[in-house]
């Protein structure tokens, strides 16, 4: 078992090392030459090669690949080409955040998700599944500033239960940021929620055409017990790899939502940058969002190998 | 009611209803558009009136109208992106289950390395480059979202090439353009219609995200996306402006949603069938 784990986080390693290798060719290595997309409307002879020079467009690529990569390594990411400071002390504060908002929202969607699941899976073809299914289909239908707008429109403006805007700072105590956070929250667990419930209750329900769950029902068990003793532990496998996917998932919707509630998080920033042309800045948050989401892919493989006794020991 | 044999939903009837609307709108929007998307006619944010539904946006724009044409440009956008990335993710697919061998592995361990992006922060790299020209980001997400296309397409072809039909082609002789073409592809076409609802729904969806962020559809277009940008501050004051672009996006999206659920749920077959 140990030898499958090592495994798979060797084949996360490589996958986060080819991500890399596709964030750099996107942004240095298209046609269009890099200074020229960088300074637009500004670029004279004169400019450009002074930006080439300072770009180190003139040494060969996998070159300044391979420097950017061990930079990167050790924190060094270069300097913001916006404002010349450090990228790295740009990006740490507003990781943590956008961290803190992600974490909240699943801790907060995870237990909601299953437990929802499990309930229209116990009570399942009553009112309470099919309204359940229609409005969770709803809800992964609309975008995540629909969301958010009906939130701050009817709970922020309208009854003023909470802010609009989501503005913390580095001294912000933890339980007022737990309440401005509140709404941002709220719109993340809606989108993801619907998602990971439905998979609860398709993998149960997929479980209990079973055979050993006919004889569970025949012995006369009841239904509560039957699902959540009987059939869950069989079905975790894909609702595990359903939490882990939304989780993954959580890393870009968080841009979104951090956009629209003026959140200072590493989404927001990204989303500047990239207007702004700023290549340093976006190539590291790239790099971070791609080996967040790498990782969170590879954890759900391993617990989805884990949580199945067969694959734990392949023969 | 019933459709080619199959019975209709109430769900469904409401999402074909809704697609169809949406559909006609956006064709036919300088038709249907009491006034022109770029034109200031009158004071910005003027209240709703006879004259205009639902009144006037930021620049003094008819909203009613900017909505119609919005309809046009991201309904239009998408389907020319699902319909590329369709085209690209079939034919790669179709043609990795039918010739096989290290085609089939190479093209599939692309696939994998794409789709292990993440694809907004993706798009983005590229879009900081690049910039948000139409071309450029109906290229982008085309070939972004080409591989999950091609994954299912592959996992469809592979399904009907086991078949001995399939087989019988090949030993008459048959290249494998033909194969795709005449036996495959009008096998295949139930769970790939299926399919192009949801690709069309969640390129709808990305479009106008990434409008929304400023990097997709530039202004003067009306786009969905923008137009919740653009009107965002009047939320504070109580107006529902943003809604109603961000409205328009959710409804579209719930009616394919409706659709395309109903058609799985009637191509869906028993474990114990065959293919």
């Amino acid at each position: 078992m140990l030898k499958l784990v090592l495994n798979r986080l060797g084949l996360g390693v490589l996958t986060l090392f080819a991500a890399s290798v596709l964030i750099f060719i996107g942004t240095e290595i298209l046609p269009g030459d890099l200074a020229s997309a960088i300074l637009q409307n500004t670029a004279t002879p004169e400019t450009l090669a002074k930006m080439r020079l300072d770009l180190g467009l003139d040494r060969p690529a996998y070159l300044r690949f391979f420097q950017w990569l061990f930079g990167a390594l050790h924190g060094d990411f270069g300097l913001s080409l916006a404002n010349g400071r450090d990228v790295l002390e740009e990006i740490a504060p507003r990781f943590a955040n956008t961290m803190f908002l992600a974490t909240y929202a699943a801790i907060v969607a995870v237990p909601l998700a299953i437990g929802l699941g499990l309930l229209a899976a116990i009570r399942q073809g009553g009112f309470f599944d099919r309204l359940v299914n229609v409005v969770t289909l709803m809800t992964i239908s609309v975008p995540e500033y629909f969301l958010a707008y009906l939130l701050i429109k009817y709970v922020a403006v309208d009854l003023g239960w909470f802010p609009s805007l989501a503005s913390v700072s580095s001294d912000t105590p933890f339980l007022d940021r737990l309440y401005i956070t509140f709404l941002p929250m709220l719109t993340l667990v809606l989108v993801i929620v619907a998602h990971m419930m439905r998979m609860t209750r398709a993998s149960v329900l997929s479980v209990m055409a079973s055979p050993y769950i006919e004889m569970a029902i025949l012995k006369g068990l009841k239904n509560s017990r039957i699902v959540v003793r009987h059939a869950l532990p069989n079905a975790l496998a894909p609702i595990i790899a359903v939490v882990a996917l939304n989780l993954a998932y959580l890393i870009v919707g968080v841009v979104v939502v951090e956009t629209v509630f003026v959140y200072p998080g590493l989404g927001q920033l990204m989303v500047d940058e990239v207007s702004k042309h700023d290549v340093p800045v976006v190539q590291a948050c790239g790099l971070i969002f791609a080996a967040t989401f790498i990782l969170l892919n590879m954890i759900a493989d391993i617990l989805g190998i884990l949580s199945n006794p067969r694959l734990r020991h392949p023969r | 009611m019933r459709i080619l044999g199959h019975k209709l939903t109430v769900t469904a009837q409401i999402g074909i209803a809704i697609v169809v609307i949406n559909l006609f709108v956006a064709l036919f929007a300088p038709l249907i558009a009491p006034f022109d998307q770029a034109t200031p006619v009158g004071d910005a944010w003027a209240d709703p009136s006879a004259q205009h539904w639902l009144g006037l946006d930021n620049l003094g724009r008819d909203l009613l109208s900017r909505l119609i044409y919005g309809a046009r440009m991201s309904i239009g956008l998408s389907l020319i992106i699902t319909a590329l990335s369709f085209l690209i993710g079939v034919i790669t697919g179709f043609s990795a289950a039918v010739i096989g061998g290290w085609v089939d592995q190479l093209l599939s361990r692309i696939v994998d390395l794409l789709l292990s992006m993440p694809t907004l922060i993706f798009a983005f790299v590229i879009l900081s480059v690049l910039g948000s020209a139409l071309p450029v980001l109906i290229v982008t997400i085309a070939i972004l979202d080409s591989t999950k296309v091609f994954r299912l397409a592959r996992s469809v072809a592979v399904t009907i090439v086991s078949l001995e039909f399939v087989e019988a082609a090949r030993l008459r002789g048959e290249g494998w353009w033909w194969v795709v073409t005449r036996e495959v592809l009008p096998n295949a076409i139930p769970p790939l219609t299926a399919e192009f609802g949801l690709r069309f729904c969640f390129t709808f969806l990305f479009i106008a995200a990434l409008s929304f962020l400023g990097l997709g559809v530039q202004p003067p277009d009306a786009d969905w996306g923008s137009m919740v940008k653009d009107y965002r501050d009047m939320i504070n004051f109580g107006s529902a402006a943003p809604l109603y672009p961000a409205g328009a996006i959710a409804i579209l999206t719930i009616g394919v949603n409706f659709v395309v659920d109903w058609m799985l749920a009637i191509h869906s077959r028993g474990q114990g069938e065959g293919a």
